[in-house]
Protein backbone atom coordinates (compact mmCIF):
# COMPACT_ATOMS: atom_id res chain seq x y z
CA UNK A 1 0.00 0.00 0.00
CA UNK A 2 3.06 2.21 0.21
CA UNK A 3 4.28 4.18 -2.73
CA UNK A 4 3.33 6.38 -5.63
CA UNK A 5 0.02 5.65 -7.24
CA UNK A 6 0.00 5.16 -10.97
CA UNK A 7 -0.81 8.36 -12.83
CA UNK A 8 -0.88 10.49 -9.67
CA UNK A 9 1.29 13.59 -9.49
CA UNK A 10 1.56 16.46 -7.05
CA UNK A 11 0.31 19.56 -8.87
CA UNK A 12 0.78 22.59 -6.54
CA UNK A 13 -2.96 23.04 -6.81
CA UNK A 14 -3.73 21.92 -3.26
CA UNK A 15 -7.47 21.79 -3.82
CA UNK A 16 -7.10 19.45 -6.77
CA UNK A 17 -4.47 17.42 -4.92
CA UNK A 18 -6.74 16.89 -1.95
CA UNK A 19 -9.61 15.96 -4.24
CA UNK A 20 -7.37 13.34 -5.77
CA UNK A 21 -6.14 12.06 -2.39
CA UNK A 22 -9.68 11.66 -1.09
CA UNK A 23 -10.89 9.91 -4.21
CA UNK A 24 -9.26 6.75 -2.89
CA UNK A 25 -11.17 4.72 -0.29
CA UNK A 26 -8.03 3.64 1.55
CA UNK A 27 -6.89 7.28 1.85
CA UNK A 28 -10.27 8.30 3.26
CA UNK A 29 -10.02 5.50 5.83
CA UNK A 30 -6.45 6.49 6.67
CA UNK A 31 -7.34 10.17 7.20
CA UNK A 32 -10.36 9.19 9.29
CA UNK A 33 -8.41 6.84 11.55
CA UNK A 34 -5.44 9.21 11.66
CA UNK A 35 -7.64 12.11 12.76
CA UNK A 36 -9.29 10.09 15.52
CA UNK A 37 -5.95 8.79 16.77
CA UNK A 38 -4.26 12.21 16.64
CA UNK A 39 -6.96 13.86 18.75
CA UNK A 40 -6.84 11.05 21.31
CA UNK A 41 -3.05 10.88 21.38
CA UNK A 42 -2.76 14.65 21.77
CA UNK A 43 -5.07 14.74 24.79
CA UNK A 44 -3.87 11.58 26.55
CA UNK A 45 -0.25 12.38 25.66
CA UNK A 46 -0.39 15.66 27.59
CA UNK A 47 -1.34 13.76 30.74
CA UNK A 48 1.40 11.18 30.03
CA UNK A 49 4.03 13.92 29.85
CA UNK A 50 2.65 15.72 32.91
CA UNK A 51 2.65 12.48 34.95
CA UNK A 52 6.08 11.47 33.64
CA UNK A 53 4.54 8.21 32.40
CA UNK A 54 6.36 7.97 29.08
CA UNK A 55 7.81 4.61 30.02
CA UNK A 56 4.33 3.26 30.69
CA UNK A 57 3.22 4.35 27.21
CA UNK A 58 6.28 2.74 25.68
CA UNK A 59 5.75 -0.50 27.60
CA UNK A 60 2.03 -0.67 26.82
CA UNK A 61 2.69 -0.42 23.10
CA UNK A 62 5.18 -3.31 23.22
CA UNK A 63 2.80 -5.36 25.35
CA UNK A 64 0.14 -4.60 22.77
CA UNK A 65 2.45 -6.02 20.13
CA UNK A 66 2.42 -9.38 21.95
CA UNK A 67 -1.38 -9.22 22.13
CA UNK A 68 -1.73 -8.39 18.45
CA UNK A 69 0.64 -11.20 17.47
CA UNK A 70 -1.38 -13.59 19.64
CA UNK A 71 -4.61 -12.46 18.01
CA UNK A 72 -3.17 -13.04 14.55
CA UNK A 73 -2.13 -16.59 15.59
CA UNK A 74 -5.63 -17.19 16.98
CA UNK A 75 -7.11 -15.95 13.72
CA UNK A 76 -8.92 -12.87 15.10
CA UNK A 77 -8.42 -9.17 14.39
CA UNK A 78 -5.10 -7.78 15.64
CA UNK A 79 -6.89 -4.75 17.14
CA UNK A 80 -8.76 -7.01 19.56
CA UNK A 81 -5.50 -8.58 20.74
CA UNK A 82 -4.00 -5.12 21.14
CA UNK A 83 -6.91 -3.93 23.26
CA UNK A 84 -7.09 -7.06 25.41
CA UNK A 85 -3.36 -7.13 26.25
CA UNK A 86 -2.87 -3.40 26.83
CA UNK A 87 -5.97 -3.12 29.03
CA UNK A 88 -4.96 -6.11 31.13
CA UNK A 89 -1.38 -4.88 31.51
CA UNK A 90 -2.59 -1.36 32.34
CA UNK A 91 -4.78 -2.71 35.13
CA UNK A 92 -1.82 -4.63 36.59
CA UNK A 93 0.59 -1.69 36.29
CA UNK A 94 -1.86 0.83 37.68
CA UNK A 95 -2.76 -1.20 40.73
CA UNK A 96 0.70 -2.52 41.62
CA UNK A 97 2.95 0.49 41.26
CA UNK A 98 1.97 3.67 43.06
CA UNK A 99 5.26 5.44 43.67
CA UNK A 100 7.11 6.42 40.48
CA UNK A 101 10.22 4.40 41.25
CA UNK A 102 8.50 1.10 42.08
CA UNK A 103 6.09 1.77 39.21
CA UNK A 104 8.87 1.73 36.62
CA UNK A 105 10.18 -1.56 38.01
CA UNK A 106 6.73 -3.17 37.86
CA UNK A 107 6.21 -1.88 34.31
CA UNK A 108 9.58 -3.28 33.22
CA UNK A 109 8.79 -6.68 34.70
CA UNK A 110 5.38 -6.91 33.01
CA UNK A 111 6.91 -5.64 29.74
CA UNK A 112 9.66 -8.27 29.65
CA UNK A 113 7.21 -11.10 30.20
CA UNK A 114 4.82 -9.81 27.54
CA UNK A 115 7.62 -9.53 24.98
CA UNK A 116 8.54 -13.13 25.73
CA UNK A 117 4.95 -14.07 24.90
CA UNK A 118 5.21 -12.02 21.70
CA UNK A 119 8.24 -14.04 20.59
CA UNK A 120 6.32 -17.26 21.21
CA UNK A 121 3.33 -16.06 19.15
CA UNK A 122 5.55 -14.98 16.29
CA UNK A 123 7.22 -18.40 16.19
CA UNK A 124 3.80 -20.05 16.11
CA UNK A 125 2.60 -17.94 13.20
CA UNK A 126 4.01 -19.08 9.87
CA UNK A 127 3.51 -16.14 7.53
CA UNK A 128 4.40 -13.56 10.18
CA UNK A 129 6.81 -11.25 8.38
CA UNK A 130 4.39 -8.69 6.89
CA UNK A 131 1.98 -8.80 9.84
CA UNK A 132 4.80 -8.21 12.30
CA UNK A 133 6.20 -5.43 10.15
CA UNK A 134 2.82 -3.70 10.08
CA UNK A 135 2.49 -3.92 13.85
CA UNK A 136 5.97 -2.67 14.54
CA UNK A 137 5.98 0.27 12.12
CA UNK A 138 2.30 0.97 11.44
CA UNK A 139 0.18 0.31 8.37
CA UNK A 140 -2.41 3.03 8.32
CA UNK A 141 -2.87 2.91 4.54
CA UNK A 142 -4.11 -0.66 4.92
CA UNK A 143 -6.57 0.08 7.72
CA UNK A 144 -10.03 -1.44 7.20
CA UNK A 145 -13.48 0.08 7.75
CA UNK A 146 -13.92 -2.24 10.75
CA UNK A 147 -10.60 -1.12 12.29
CA UNK A 148 -11.69 2.51 11.88
CA UNK A 149 -14.90 1.71 13.73
CA UNK A 150 -13.08 -0.08 16.58
CA UNK A 151 -10.61 2.81 16.84
CA UNK A 152 -13.45 5.33 16.91
CA UNK A 153 -15.22 3.52 19.77
CA UNK A 154 -11.98 3.09 21.75
CA UNK A 155 -11.23 6.80 21.29
CA UNK A 156 -14.71 7.84 22.41
CA UNK A 157 -14.43 5.77 25.59
CA UNK A 158 -10.93 7.05 26.35
CA UNK A 159 -11.84 10.72 25.75
CA UNK A 160 -14.95 10.36 27.90
CA UNK A 161 -12.72 8.96 30.65
CA UNK A 162 -10.37 11.95 30.44
CA UNK A 163 -13.28 14.41 30.46
CA UNK A 164 -14.82 12.83 33.56
CA UNK A 165 -11.62 12.71 35.60
CA UNK A 166 -9.97 15.83 34.12
CA UNK A 167 -9.60 17.97 37.26
CA UNK A 168 -8.67 15.27 39.81
CA UNK A 169 -6.32 13.72 37.21
CA UNK A 170 -4.48 17.03 36.73
CA UNK A 171 -4.40 17.65 40.48
CA UNK A 172 -3.03 14.22 41.37
CA UNK A 173 -0.54 14.34 38.48
CA UNK A 174 0.98 17.54 39.85
CA UNK A 175 0.61 16.98 43.59
CA UNK A 176 -0.52 13.50 44.59
CA UNK A 177 -0.09 14.04 48.31
CA UNK A 178 -2.26 17.13 48.60
CA UNK A 179 -4.78 15.67 46.15
CA UNK A 180 -5.13 12.62 48.38
CA UNK A 181 -5.56 14.76 51.49
CA UNK A 182 -8.23 16.74 49.62
CA UNK A 183 -10.20 13.56 48.99
CA UNK A 184 -9.12 12.66 45.44
CA UNK A 185 -9.16 8.85 45.06
CA UNK A 186 -5.58 8.85 43.72
CA UNK A 187 -5.29 5.08 43.42
CA UNK A 188 -8.49 4.79 41.41
CA UNK A 189 -7.41 7.71 39.21
CA UNK A 190 -4.05 6.04 38.62
CA UNK A 191 -5.65 2.78 37.42
CA UNK A 192 -8.33 4.57 35.40
CA UNK A 193 -5.71 6.69 33.65
CA UNK A 194 -3.62 3.65 32.77
CA UNK A 195 -6.70 2.03 31.20
CA UNK A 196 -7.32 5.20 29.19
CA UNK A 197 -3.69 5.18 28.10
CA UNK A 198 -4.08 1.54 27.03
CA UNK A 199 -6.94 2.55 24.72
CA UNK A 200 -4.94 5.44 23.27
CA UNK A 201 -1.90 3.24 22.71
CA UNK A 202 -3.97 0.55 20.99
CA UNK A 203 -5.40 3.15 18.67
CA UNK A 204 -2.07 4.83 17.93
CA UNK A 205 -0.26 1.55 17.21
CA UNK A 206 -2.40 1.17 14.11
CA UNK A 207 -1.16 4.46 12.71
CA UNK A 208 2.52 4.60 13.62
CA UNK A 209 3.16 1.09 14.95
CA UNK A 210 4.60 -0.16 18.20
CA UNK A 211 8.10 1.22 17.82
CA UNK A 212 7.11 4.75 16.80
CA UNK A 213 4.32 5.38 19.28
CA UNK A 214 6.22 8.22 20.98
CA UNK A 215 5.92 10.39 17.88
CA UNK A 216 2.15 10.72 18.41
CA UNK A 217 1.67 10.23 22.16
CA UNK A 218 4.76 11.88 23.65
CA UNK A 219 6.34 14.31 21.16
CA UNK A 220 3.33 16.62 20.43
CA UNK A 221 2.57 16.84 24.17
CA UNK A 222 6.21 17.45 25.06
CA UNK A 223 6.32 20.33 22.56
CA UNK A 224 3.02 21.71 23.86
CA UNK A 225 4.28 21.55 27.45
CA UNK A 226 7.25 23.69 26.45
CA UNK A 227 5.02 26.25 24.73
CA UNK A 228 2.39 26.72 27.46
CA UNK A 229 2.15 26.17 31.20
CA UNK A 230 -1.65 26.37 31.20
CA UNK A 231 -3.17 22.88 30.78
CA UNK A 232 -6.14 23.98 28.66
CA UNK A 233 -3.98 25.71 26.02
CA UNK A 234 -1.28 23.04 26.15
CA UNK A 235 -3.84 20.33 25.35
CA UNK A 236 -5.09 22.33 22.32
CA UNK A 237 -1.54 22.77 21.06
CA UNK A 238 -0.78 19.09 21.61
CA UNK A 239 -3.87 18.01 19.63
CA UNK A 240 -3.19 20.48 16.81
CA UNK A 241 0.40 19.27 16.48
CA UNK A 242 -0.60 15.59 16.45
CA UNK A 243 -3.21 16.37 13.79
CA UNK A 244 -0.74 18.35 11.70
CA UNK A 245 1.94 15.64 11.83
CA UNK A 246 -0.58 12.94 10.87
CA UNK A 247 -2.33 14.87 8.08
CA UNK A 248 0.83 16.24 6.51
CA UNK A 249 2.54 12.85 6.84
CA UNK A 250 -0.37 11.09 5.11
CA UNK A 251 -0.52 13.72 2.40
CA UNK A 252 3.19 13.50 1.59
CA UNK A 253 3.16 9.70 1.62
CA UNK A 254 0.50 9.75 -1.08
CA UNK A 255 3.04 11.22 -3.49
CA UNK A 256 6.31 9.75 -2.28
CA UNK A 257 7.15 6.03 -2.18
CA UNK A 258 8.15 5.93 1.49
CA UNK A 259 6.28 4.83 4.65
CA UNK A 260 3.81 7.22 6.33
CA UNK A 261 5.40 6.50 9.72
CA UNK A 262 8.68 7.97 8.53
CA UNK A 263 7.07 11.28 7.59
CA UNK A 264 5.07 11.51 10.82
CA UNK A 265 8.05 10.77 13.07
CA UNK A 266 10.30 13.16 11.12
CA UNK A 267 7.77 15.99 11.29
CA UNK A 268 7.40 15.40 15.05
CA UNK A 269 11.11 15.28 15.71
CA UNK A 270 11.84 18.27 13.47
CA UNK A 271 9.22 20.41 15.23
CA UNK A 272 10.56 19.40 18.64
CA UNK A 273 14.07 20.36 17.54
CA UNK A 274 12.96 23.75 16.21
CA UNK A 275 11.12 24.54 19.46
CA UNK A 276 14.11 23.57 21.60
CA UNK A 277 16.50 25.61 19.46
CA UNK A 278 14.11 28.56 19.51
CA UNK A 279 14.01 28.38 23.31
CA UNK A 280 17.77 28.40 23.55
CA UNK A 281 18.00 31.42 21.29
CA UNK A 282 15.23 33.17 23.27
CA UNK A 283 17.09 32.56 26.52
CA UNK A 284 20.42 33.66 25.07
CA UNK A 285 19.09 37.12 24.34
CA UNK B 1 -20.47 33.45 68.84
CA UNK B 2 -18.56 31.37 71.35
CA UNK B 3 -16.33 30.12 68.57
CA UNK B 4 -13.26 30.71 70.68
CA UNK B 5 -14.55 28.31 73.30
CA UNK B 6 -14.89 25.47 70.79
CA UNK B 7 -11.53 23.77 70.22
CA UNK B 8 -10.54 23.16 66.58
CA UNK B 9 -8.61 20.08 67.62
CA UNK B 10 -9.26 18.05 70.72
CA UNK B 11 -7.05 15.09 71.63
CA UNK B 12 -7.50 12.85 74.66
CA UNK B 13 -4.93 10.22 75.53
CA UNK B 14 -4.08 9.99 71.86
CA UNK B 15 -1.37 7.69 70.59
CA UNK B 16 0.17 7.11 67.17
CA UNK B 17 1.50 3.80 65.98
CA UNK B 18 3.18 2.75 62.79
CA UNK B 19 3.38 -0.94 61.81
CA UNK B 20 2.40 -2.06 65.34
CA UNK B 21 5.08 0.13 66.91
CA UNK B 22 4.03 2.99 69.15
CA UNK B 23 5.47 6.26 67.83
CA UNK B 24 4.12 8.40 70.65
CA UNK B 25 1.37 7.98 73.26
CA UNK B 26 -0.61 9.71 75.98
CA UNK B 27 -1.12 13.04 74.24
CA UNK B 28 -3.96 15.26 75.45
CA UNK B 29 -4.42 18.81 74.20
CA UNK B 30 -6.91 21.33 72.82
CA UNK B 31 -6.16 23.80 70.05
CA UNK B 32 -8.31 26.89 69.57
CA UNK B 33 -9.11 29.23 66.66
CA UNK B 34 -6.47 31.87 65.99
CA UNK B 35 -3.69 29.89 67.64
CA UNK B 36 -0.35 29.40 65.92
CA UNK B 37 1.15 26.15 67.20
CA UNK B 38 4.66 25.02 66.35
CA UNK B 39 5.10 21.25 66.25
CA UNK B 40 8.67 20.45 67.21
CA UNK B 41 10.73 17.34 67.72
CA UNK B 42 13.54 15.29 66.23
CA UNK B 43 13.29 13.43 62.91
CA UNK B 44 11.18 10.31 63.16
CA UNK B 45 9.44 11.47 66.36
CA UNK B 46 6.05 11.35 64.62
CA UNK B 47 5.33 14.98 63.69
CA UNK B 48 4.08 14.21 60.18
CA UNK B 49 2.17 11.25 61.64
CA UNK B 50 0.16 13.71 63.71
CA UNK B 51 -0.73 15.70 60.59
CA UNK B 52 -1.72 12.53 58.72
CA UNK B 53 -4.05 11.59 61.56
CA UNK B 54 -5.68 15.03 61.52
CA UNK B 55 -6.18 14.67 57.74
CA UNK B 56 -7.85 11.29 58.17
CA UNK B 57 -5.11 9.54 56.22
CA UNK B 58 -4.07 7.46 59.22
CA UNK B 59 -6.16 6.13 62.11
CA UNK B 60 -5.16 6.91 65.72
CA UNK B 61 -3.39 4.04 67.49
CA UNK B 62 -5.51 4.61 70.59
CA UNK B 63 -7.34 7.40 72.37
CA UNK B 64 -9.74 10.00 71.03
CA UNK B 65 -9.20 12.68 68.40
CA UNK B 66 -11.73 15.27 67.26
CA UNK B 67 -11.19 17.75 64.44
CA UNK B 68 -13.69 20.60 64.05
CA UNK B 69 -16.18 18.78 66.24
CA UNK B 70 -16.04 15.36 64.56
CA UNK B 71 -13.74 12.46 63.86
CA UNK B 72 -11.00 13.20 61.28
CA UNK B 73 -12.08 12.52 57.70
CA UNK B 74 -10.27 12.59 54.40
CA UNK B 75 -11.05 15.49 52.08
CA UNK B 76 -12.42 17.79 54.77
CA UNK B 77 -12.63 21.16 52.99
CA UNK B 78 -12.22 23.02 56.29
CA UNK B 79 -8.60 21.83 56.52
CA UNK B 80 -5.83 23.38 54.43
CA UNK B 81 -2.70 21.28 54.05
CA UNK B 82 0.79 22.00 52.74
CA UNK B 83 2.99 18.90 52.85
CA UNK B 84 6.73 18.85 53.25
CA UNK B 85 8.61 18.44 49.99
CA UNK B 86 7.23 19.12 46.52
CA UNK B 87 8.64 16.79 43.89
CA UNK B 88 8.61 19.42 41.14
CA UNK B 89 11.65 19.48 38.91
CA UNK B 90 12.63 22.43 36.71
CA UNK B 91 10.67 20.94 33.78
CA UNK B 92 7.34 20.90 35.61
CA UNK B 93 5.33 23.08 33.27
CA UNK B 94 2.27 24.25 35.12
CA UNK B 95 1.57 27.78 36.27
CA UNK B 96 1.18 28.89 39.86
CA UNK B 97 -2.35 30.02 38.98
CA UNK B 98 -3.30 26.44 38.06
CA UNK B 99 -1.69 25.05 41.22
CA UNK B 100 -3.65 27.50 43.39
CA UNK B 101 -6.76 26.66 41.33
CA UNK B 102 -6.52 23.02 42.40
CA UNK B 103 -7.43 24.27 45.87
CA UNK B 104 -10.75 25.60 44.52
CA UNK B 105 -12.06 22.66 42.48
CA UNK B 106 -9.18 20.22 41.87
CA UNK B 107 -10.96 17.33 43.53
CA UNK B 108 -14.24 17.76 41.62
CA UNK B 109 -15.04 15.54 38.64
CA UNK B 110 -15.33 16.81 35.10
CA UNK B 111 -13.58 19.54 33.14
CA UNK B 112 -15.20 22.48 34.92
CA UNK B 113 -16.10 25.47 32.86
CA UNK B 114 -14.08 28.63 33.13
CA UNK B 115 -15.66 30.81 35.75
CA UNK B 116 -15.10 34.41 36.78
CA UNK B 117 -15.73 33.39 40.37
CA UNK B 118 -12.91 30.86 40.40
CA UNK B 119 -10.52 33.34 38.79
CA UNK B 120 -11.42 35.93 41.41
CA UNK B 121 -10.96 33.50 44.34
CA UNK B 122 -7.58 32.39 42.99
CA UNK B 123 -6.41 35.96 42.37
CA UNK B 124 -7.44 36.99 45.89
CA UNK B 125 -5.59 34.08 47.50
CA UNK B 126 -2.48 34.84 45.43
CA UNK B 127 -2.66 38.50 46.44
CA UNK B 128 -3.14 37.56 50.10
CA UNK B 129 0.23 35.80 50.16
CA UNK B 130 1.95 38.39 47.96
CA UNK B 131 2.65 36.01 45.08
CA UNK B 132 1.05 37.98 42.23
CA UNK B 133 4.40 38.87 40.62
CA UNK B 134 5.28 35.28 39.75
CA UNK B 135 1.97 33.36 39.82
CA UNK B 136 1.91 33.06 36.02
CA UNK B 137 5.29 31.37 35.85
CA UNK B 138 5.82 27.59 35.91
CA UNK B 139 6.16 26.27 39.45
CA UNK B 140 9.19 24.24 38.39
CA UNK B 141 11.10 27.48 37.85
CA UNK B 142 10.22 29.11 41.16
CA UNK B 143 12.33 29.30 44.31
CA UNK B 144 11.46 27.42 47.49
CA UNK B 145 10.01 30.53 49.11
CA UNK B 146 7.87 31.36 46.07
CA UNK B 147 6.49 27.81 45.87
CA UNK B 148 5.77 27.89 49.59
CA UNK B 149 3.66 31.05 49.21
CA UNK B 150 1.69 29.62 46.27
CA UNK B 151 1.03 26.40 48.18
CA UNK B 152 -0.12 28.48 51.11
CA UNK B 153 -2.48 30.31 48.75
CA UNK B 154 -3.75 26.93 47.49
CA UNK B 155 -4.43 25.82 51.06
CA UNK B 156 -6.26 29.09 51.81
CA UNK B 157 -8.71 29.27 48.89
CA UNK B 158 -11.25 27.00 50.55
CA UNK B 159 -11.39 29.35 53.58
CA UNK B 160 -10.21 26.60 55.96
CA UNK B 161 -10.49 26.82 59.74
CA UNK B 162 -7.44 24.66 60.32
CA UNK B 163 -4.13 24.96 58.49
CA UNK B 164 -1.54 22.17 58.61
CA UNK B 165 1.93 23.14 57.41
CA UNK B 166 4.67 20.49 57.28
CA UNK B 167 8.15 22.07 57.43
CA UNK B 168 7.19 25.24 55.50
CA UNK B 169 10.47 26.89 56.52
CA UNK B 170 12.80 24.12 55.42
CA UNK B 171 15.18 25.07 52.59
CA UNK B 172 14.30 28.77 52.90
CA UNK B 173 16.88 31.43 53.66
CA UNK B 174 16.60 33.42 56.88
CA UNK B 175 14.82 36.40 55.34
CA UNK B 176 12.20 34.16 53.68
CA UNK B 177 11.78 32.13 56.87
CA UNK B 178 10.91 35.26 58.83
CA UNK B 179 8.59 36.52 56.10
CA UNK B 180 6.66 33.25 55.81
CA UNK B 181 6.45 33.01 59.61
CA UNK B 182 5.00 36.53 59.88
CA UNK B 183 2.60 35.87 57.02
CA UNK B 184 1.27 32.69 58.65
CA UNK B 185 0.94 34.48 61.98
CA UNK B 186 -1.02 37.30 60.35
CA UNK B 187 -3.37 34.80 58.67
CA UNK B 188 -3.97 32.99 61.96
CA UNK B 189 -4.95 36.22 63.70
CA UNK B 190 -6.91 37.86 60.85
CA UNK B 191 -8.93 34.80 59.89
CA UNK B 192 -9.22 33.16 63.32
CA UNK B 193 -7.39 30.23 61.79
CA UNK B 194 -5.82 27.49 63.90
CA UNK B 195 -2.38 26.71 62.47
CA UNK B 196 -0.21 23.68 63.17
CA UNK B 197 3.26 24.33 61.79
CA UNK B 198 5.81 21.52 61.84
CA UNK B 199 9.37 22.79 62.12
CA UNK B 200 12.77 21.68 63.31
CA UNK B 201 13.88 25.22 63.99
CA UNK B 202 11.94 27.38 66.41
CA UNK B 203 14.14 30.47 66.17
CA UNK B 204 12.43 32.14 63.16
CA UNK B 205 9.04 31.51 64.84
CA UNK B 206 9.89 32.63 68.34
CA UNK B 207 8.21 36.03 67.96
CA UNK B 208 4.92 34.74 66.51
CA UNK B 209 4.20 31.32 67.97
CA UNK B 210 1.52 30.95 70.66
CA UNK B 211 2.19 27.47 71.95
CA UNK B 212 4.37 24.48 71.21
CA UNK B 213 3.59 20.85 70.68
CA UNK B 214 6.82 19.12 71.48
CA UNK B 215 7.07 15.48 70.36
CA UNK B 216 10.04 13.49 71.62
CA UNK B 217 10.82 10.32 73.47
CA UNK B 218 7.46 8.68 72.55
CA UNK B 219 5.62 11.48 74.33
CA UNK B 220 4.40 15.01 73.86
CA UNK B 221 4.86 18.25 75.80
CA UNK B 222 2.42 21.12 75.29
CA UNK B 223 2.78 24.72 76.43
CA UNK B 224 3.97 28.24 75.68
CA UNK B 225 7.59 28.67 74.56
CA UNK B 226 8.41 30.08 77.99
CA UNK B 227 7.06 26.90 79.55
CA UNK B 228 8.56 24.37 77.16
CA UNK B 229 11.74 26.07 75.98
CA UNK B 230 13.66 25.82 79.22
CA UNK B 231 16.96 24.12 79.74
CA UNK B 232 15.31 21.71 82.18
CA UNK B 233 12.42 20.58 79.93
CA UNK B 234 14.44 20.28 76.76
CA UNK B 235 17.37 18.58 78.43
CA UNK B 236 14.96 16.07 79.93
CA UNK B 237 13.18 15.41 76.60
CA UNK B 238 16.40 15.03 74.68
CA UNK B 239 18.39 13.33 77.45
CA UNK B 240 21.28 15.65 76.74
CA UNK B 241 22.36 19.11 77.84
CA UNK B 242 20.48 21.81 75.97
CA UNK B 243 21.03 25.48 76.79
CA UNK B 244 18.51 28.23 76.34
CA UNK B 245 19.85 31.78 76.10
CA UNK B 246 17.69 34.86 76.50
CA UNK B 247 18.55 38.16 74.85
CA UNK B 248 17.72 41.63 76.14
CA UNK B 249 14.33 41.64 74.35
CA UNK B 250 13.25 38.42 75.99
CA UNK B 251 13.74 36.27 72.88
CA UNK B 252 14.99 32.81 73.58
CA UNK B 253 17.63 31.02 71.56
CA UNK B 254 18.29 27.33 71.70
CA UNK B 255 21.90 26.24 71.71
CA UNK B 256 23.22 22.73 71.31
CA UNK B 257 20.12 21.37 69.55
CA UNK B 258 21.48 21.09 66.02
CA UNK B 259 23.06 17.68 66.57
CA UNK B 260 20.14 16.20 68.43
CA UNK B 261 17.61 17.48 65.93
CA UNK B 262 19.33 15.71 63.07
CA UNK B 263 19.09 12.29 64.66
CA UNK B 264 16.08 10.20 65.68
CA UNK B 265 15.63 10.22 69.39
CA UNK B 266 15.85 6.86 71.11
CA UNK B 267 14.73 7.80 74.62
CA UNK B 268 11.70 6.36 76.40
CA UNK B 269 10.67 9.26 78.57
CA UNK B 270 6.92 9.71 78.74
CA UNK B 271 5.30 12.97 77.66
CA UNK B 272 5.41 15.93 79.96
CA UNK B 273 2.48 18.28 79.93
CA UNK B 274 3.45 21.74 80.92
Amino acid sequence: MVGMKAGVMFSWNLFRDLQQVFSYGFMRNAFLAGTIVAILAGVVGYMVVLRRSSFAAHALSHIGFAGAAGAVVAGVSAVLGLLAFTLLAAAVMGSLGQKLRSRDTVIGIVLAWALGLGVLFLSLYKGYATEAYALLFGEILGISRLDVLVTFIAALVALAGIVVMYRPLLFSSIDEEVAEARGVPVRFISVAFMLTLALAVSAAVQVVGVLLIFSLIVTPAAIAERLSNRPSSAIYISVLLALAFTWIGLFISFYLPYPVSFFITTLAFGTYLVVRLGERRGRGR
Amino acid sequence: MNDSQQPVISARNLSASFADKVVWAGASFDIFPGELIAVLGPNGAGKSTLLRMLLGLQAPGAGNLEVLGGPPRRGNPAIGYVPQSRPWDAETSISGIDVVGFGVDGSRWGIGLRSRQKERIVAEAIAAVGAAAYAERSVGRLSGGERQRLLLAQALVGNPRLLLLDEPLASLDLRNQTEVAEQVSGLAKDRRLAVLLVTHDLNPLFAVVDRLLYIAGHGMAVGTPAEVITSETLSRLYETTVEVLEDTQGRRFIVGMEDVMAHPHGGHESGRHV
